[in-house]
């Protein structure tokens, strides 16, 4: 008896039984559609902490200004460290783990078209802030050195601002006016969506940086070239810790720290940041998908205790299929087969299930999910796995019977 | 048609242990079945009619002895090759019918096809064949909870018949039946012997053995008769009683 007669067998008695199979069944469906869905939701969570680190550019650091502490105590107004251009520059030149030091400095800024106008952020740059945070320009094209060094009166827009002002007409070589100073547009930028905290990154427009400064941020005339923030840019994530030291020992000397004095600027390793916010919440799953998965080991009992009752309830039909000729592993391959039938249909139908809750509650509360094939496929493997695991000791117990006992059975 | 010994008994014992005591179902039985024999078994009950039918049907082996089926010892047979020849060689059919329950007749019918590897088509075509045989042409879509215990006998008939069996082993089947229908069973018994099956029938009513060719009769695990039909009619001793 080849493998599919005795899925066809197994198939007609689960069906004669049609109610209490349905009902093994649930806690297959049950268990797996826990895990399928704390899966899908987790792999959402993390797809999206990816798309963020990716959005935020490859192994970033963020050098920001801050205040020199003595010992944990502010130290008097005007020890707050002033970051340069020539820092930037400085640090490109000594560091050559650095890809790109991009200084920048951001603010907000009107833009109007017409008479529509619109409120956003606006970043002065320089074409190495693009590369260090994996902006692309989907239409135009980005600055030319000699638009960033005479602050030319040139604008990125992000794609909400482009959408925003222009809807869907063409946007690159348009004029637009920033604060009321007329600017034209060179090219747009690609979407990046969300911040993990909910902000729009698309919502911006960029300028070169000496445009900026001269024109639409206001600042210190204290300082020149002062700027808000550096991003660097590091060629491998192996590196970032090593940068980070070799930032802070170069920073500290340029800006003559005293050795007793904490460093008056941080540096904040981006993708760090999200992903200690992400593992929060990866724990967190992993946790609900172990509880899950208690609930499909519940199942598989459930599975093993039906088929004993069932192996018990059928005892004459295994003597007397013994009697017409049946061999024993013709028993132990009905019963397993049944078992497997069982809790394969229980994963699919729970993989079903799963995908209904998982994007019923993506569509309803906005979380993201994702479900890739590779689970289903082996939500589905591992619930046959359940099957033949918690099936075999009944099967075992119906194969092993001895034929005479079982037809005499009352 | 084939002719010489089917089955042969050479001083089989069966012993079953019950807690601490040993209870002796057969002892020393030692005969032989020929090819076309209709057999019928009687004895009271407990005697080991069901235990002598159950060694002919390799659903057990002796303790002592040999029991040899078709030349072959079946001491020396695996479980697979016992249950070749069953599915192959043998039918049985049994007081409670044993049919399967929300299960057609021709599917039960065509059960042990399934084992021998026949093609569900091929299956359910031989187990029409033998329904017609058995006379149950109309029943064939009928579980067996809608049909009448001599219909459903017929049923289980028909499925000892499907493998083309050379010998038919019947444990009580009327005994669940009334006469009638008792005497119907009989009657398909006895052409089926005609057709060159050969059959042992257990039964404890005398009128049942009568339809046999010959008759054994148990006590206490022992054969204390062997006689044919013709031997019965005109007085003649059997084999045993002669040597004794
Ligand atoms: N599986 C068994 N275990 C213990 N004793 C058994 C078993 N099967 C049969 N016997 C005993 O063997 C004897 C013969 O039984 P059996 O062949 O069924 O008798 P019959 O069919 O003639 O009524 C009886 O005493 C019965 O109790
Ligand atoms: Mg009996």
């Amino acid at each position: 008896m080849n493998i599919l007669e005795s899925m066809l067998v197994a198939i007609v008695a689960l069906r004669t039984n049609l109610m209490r199979s349905l009902l093994t069944m649930l806690g297959i469906i049950i268990g797996v559609a826990a895990v399928i869905t704390m899966v899908a939701m987790g792999s959402g969570a993390q797809q999206e902490v990816d798309q963020q680190i990716a959005a935020l550019g490859t192994n970033l650091l963020m050098v920001t200004p801050g205040y020199s502490r003595n010992h944990g105590a502010r130290m008097a107004a005007g020890t707050r460290l002033r970051l340069t251009e020539d820092d930037a520059r400085m640090l490109k030149e000594q560091i050559p783990e650095i890809v790109a030091a991009a200084p920048t400095m951001r603010g907000s800024v009107q833009v109007v078209v017409g008479n529509t106008n619109w409120s956003t952020t606006v970043q002065g740059i320089d074409n190495d802030y693009i590369v260090a945070r994996n902006w692309v320009v989907t239409e135009g094209r980005v600055f030319e050195p000699r638009e960033v060094r005479s602050g030319a009166k040139v604008v990125l827009l992000g794609r909400t601002v482009a959408e925003e002002l222009f809807g869907e007409a063409r946007v690159v070589g348009q004029s637009v006016r920033l604060n009321n100073v007329p600017f034209r547009v060179t090219g747009v930028l690609g979407p990046k969506g969300q911040t993990m905290s909910g902000q729009d990154q698309d919502d911006v427009v960029m300028v070169p940086l000496a445009t900026a400064r001269g024109r639409l941020i206001g600042h210190s005339r204290a300082v020149a070239k002062a700027v808000h923030v550096i991003m660097v840019s590091v060629a491998d994530a192996e590196m970032m810790d090593d940068v980070h030291q070799q930032i802070t020992q170069l920073l500290r000397q340029r800006h003559r720290i005293r050795d007793d004095v904490e460093n008056s600027f941080r540096i904040r390793n981006m993708s760090e940041m999200v992903e200690t916010r992400a593992e929060t919440s990866r724990v967190f799953n992993m946790l609900l998908a172990a509880v899950a998965s208690v609930s499909l080991v519940v199942g598989g009992i459930g599975i093993m205790n039906i088929m004993l009752v069932s192996v018990t309830e059928r005892t004459r039909e295994i003597g007397l299929r013994r009697a017409v000729g049946a061999r024993a592993r013709d028993i132990l391959t009905q019963f397993l087969v049944e078992a497997v039938t069982l809790c394969t249909l229980g994963g699919a139908v729970g993989v079903l299930l799963a995908i209904l809750i998982a994007y019923g509650t993506a569509e309803i509360t906005g979380w993201p999910v994702a479900l890739e094939w590779q689970v289903v496929v082996l939500a589905v493997v591992f619930s046959a796995a359940i099957g033949v695991f918690f099936g075999f000791y009944p099967a075992r117990k119906a194969a092993n019977q001895n034929p005479i006992e079982a037809l005499r059975y009352e | 048609m084939m002719t010489g010994e089917l089955v042969e008994f050479e001083r089989v014992g069966k012993m079953y242990h019950v807690g601490d005591s040993e209870v002796h179902a057969l002892e020393e039985v030692s005969l032989s079945l020929e090819v076309g024999d209709f057999v019928s078994v009687i004895g009271p009950s407990g005697s080991g009619k069901s235990t002598f039918m159950n060694l002919c049907g390799c659903l057990d082996t002796p303790t002592r002895g040999r029991v040899i089926i078709d030349g072959v010892d079946v001491a020396g047979m695996t479980d697979d090759a016992l249950a070749e020849l069953r599915n192959q060689k043998l039918g049985f059919v049994f007081q409670q019918f044993n049919l399967l329950p929300r299960t057609t007749s021709l599917d039960n019918v065509a059960l042990p096809l399934l084992y021998a590897g026949v093609k569900r088509k091929e299956r359910h075509r031989k187990a029409r064949q033998v329904m017609a045989l058995v006379g149950l042409s109309d029943r064939m879509e009928h579980h067996p909870s809608q049909l009448s215990g001599g219909q459903q006998q017929r049923v289980a008939i028909a499925r000892a018949l499907v493998n083309d069996p050379v010998l038919l082993l019947a444990d009580e089947p009327t005994g669940a039946l009334d006469t009638r229908t008792g005497a119907e069973i009989m009657a398909l018994f006895q052409q089926l012997n005609n057709r060159g099956i050969s059959i042992v029938l257990v039964t404890h009513e005398q009128d049942i053995a009568a339809a046999a060719r010959r008759r054994l009769t148990f006590r206490d695990g022992r054969v204390i008769e062997d006689r044919t039909i013709e031997q019965l009619r005109f007085g003649q001793p059997d084999a045993r009683e002669r040597n004794a």
